[in-house]
């Protein structure tokens, strides 16, 4: 077992990527930015790591560079947040589609405009239809693993993944957190030996155009190779466990087993809402909590299972779909349920847009409002929470 | 154009969509939808192949007099050898369907 160390969690990320032995990194530091990329980029110029530090000159350059060099059959990496992803945004599709194994690490932050800096997920949220896998993580221990995780899925699956963490609030904090041994991340990791690559000595074509004929061909493999990537994900994190001890599951829950009142959440603020959980106990009040750690594939099943008999749902999502019917996992929840039985009252919150603070009070609030609307359907498909009118 | 293959199950597309024959673009006749077509006169033409050089979809060949020639099938009628021959050589005329 490797040691606990009290580090930057950003630095910690880039120490676990670098443990994967990545042949080229490709990144645009604009601000805001996390230490991710700055520390891999002392650690391969230190010659510390042995990869390919590419500078470019925008972001949608960065994954480019990482499409390129992933079909041509090496391990890549990338990193970003907020206008980075969105300028990324063609290439997201582009990645998936191939069949890349990329791995990039999101730093969770709302998008421009107004200009802000701060945690939501508002940039992530715009990619959940663009084929990658996509976890989340709640606290910087989590993101080293899923770094881990990442990758492993990645190649066995054969698609991209997002790792995500919460800008600043995760990125930025220093956490005891706890690496694994090299030895055990080479066993893990094995290296990549993809069944095609682009290479001169054997030409293939990559990226050929989808005439009407194919087209649709080629995107139904895409959605079932991310459907079928479920599975994969699933055992690379029994396998994880084996070497770490620390479990992980596509929807972890939290005092759920008897609870009335559900509240689904992702990302950081899992934290302070355990913390309502806890309080709302007390009182006697069955409430309990649910976090998707795999938002991409969709874990239905899992979720269903999480939710048991509550009687309504209280889904907090940290992001708008503006003139929708939902926040992203709002609509999603809505729709998964709709092909199931169950049915509880599901009362859509958005909030901590932006970094703003939602409280261990907040969530009591929520939750009470799960209560509100336990019997009788809410009067709104999702309220901004904490708006000032 | 070549015969269409018709519909390929999902199932049996190599992953990513790649296409793992070397030079399969020969197959697959893209010339058909120019509405320009480049004509060659011989009297004027030195056979220097600026155009063999410079055609973008590397429809020109030599025949056996040494002229350059464009092969229809692959010209997209961007005019661009008409344009930089420097003989006045070719012209650009209308593609009669």
């Amino acid at each position: 077992m490797g040691k606990r160390v009290a580090k930057e969690v950003s630095i910690a990320v880039a120490d676990a990527v670098a443990q994967c032995r990545v042949d080229v990194i490709a990144a645009y530091p604009i601000t805001p930015q996390t230490h991710i990329v700055e520390h891999l980029s002392e650690l391969v110029n230190n010659g510390e790591l042995d990869a390919e530090f590419v500078t470019v000159e925008s972001e949608h350059a960065a994954l480019s560079v990482c499409i390129g060099a992933s079909a041509t059959g090496v391990r890549t990496f990338t990193s970003t947040a907020a206008q980075g992803l969105l300028f990324m945004y063609e290439c997201l599709f582009i990645a998936s589609a191939l069949r890349l194994p990329i791995v990039m690490v999101v730093a969770n932050r709302s998008v421009s405009a107004p200009i802000s800096i701060w945690n939501d997920h508002g940039d992530i949220m715009t990619m959940r239809d663009a084929g990658w896998i996509q976890t989340f993580s709640e606290n910087g221990q989590e993101a080293v693993d899923l770094v881990y995780h990442a990758y492993r899925v990645a190649e066995k699956a054969m698609l991209p993944v997002a790792v995500n963490l919460d800008g600043f609030i995760v990125t930025h904090v220093v956490e005891p957190i706890e690496l694994l041994d090299q030895e055990l991340v080479d066993r893990y990791i094995p290296p990549y030996r993809p069944k095609y690559k682009l290479d001169p000595k054997n030409p293939i074509t990559v990226g050929a155009i989808g005439v009407p004929e194919i087209y649709t061909e080629a995107r139904k493999a895409l959605d079932v190779a991310l459907e079928n990537s479920y599975r994969t994900i699933v055992q690379a994190w029994k396998d994880f466990e084996k070497i770490s001890g620390r479990k992980y599951q596509p929807v972890e829950t939290y005092r759920m087993e008897d609870a009335e009142v559900g509240m689904v959440i992702m990302g950081s603020l899992t934290e302070t809402a355990m913390n309502a959980v806890d309080k709302l106990r007390e009182e006697g009040k069955k409430v309990g909590l649910l976090r998707f750690r795999l938002w991409r594939p969709f874990p239905y099943r899992d979720f269903l299972r999480a939710i048991g008999k509550v009687k309504s749902l209280v889904v907090v999502d940290r992001a708008l779909s503006h003139g929708s019917t939902g926040g992203p996992v709002g609509i999603e929840i809505r729709s998964a349920l709709y092909q199931s039985n169950k049915r509880p009252k599901i009362v859509n919150f958005v909030a901590g847009l932006a970094g703003r603070d939602v409280t261990v009070e907040d969530f009591i609030e929520m939750f009470e409002k799960g209560y509100t609307y336990m019997t009788k359907k809410a009067p709104f498909f999702y309220e901004i929470y904490g708006v000032k009118e | 154009m070549p015969k269409s293959p018709g519909l390929v199950s999902w199932k049996k597309l190599p992953i990513g969509m790649f296409i793992l024959e070397a030079g399969n673009s020969v197959k697959f006749k893209t010339g058909d939808w120019k509405s320009m077509k480049p004509v060659l006169d011989k009297e004027k033409c030195i056979k220097c192949g600026q155009c063999w050089l410079l055609c973008p979809d590397m429809a020109y060949s030599q025949d056996e007099e040494g002229y350059y020639i464009s092969n229809l099938n692959y010209c997209k009628g961007c005019g661009i050898c008409a344009s930089i021959c420097p003989k006045g050589a070719i012209t650009m005329v209308l593609e009669e369907v």
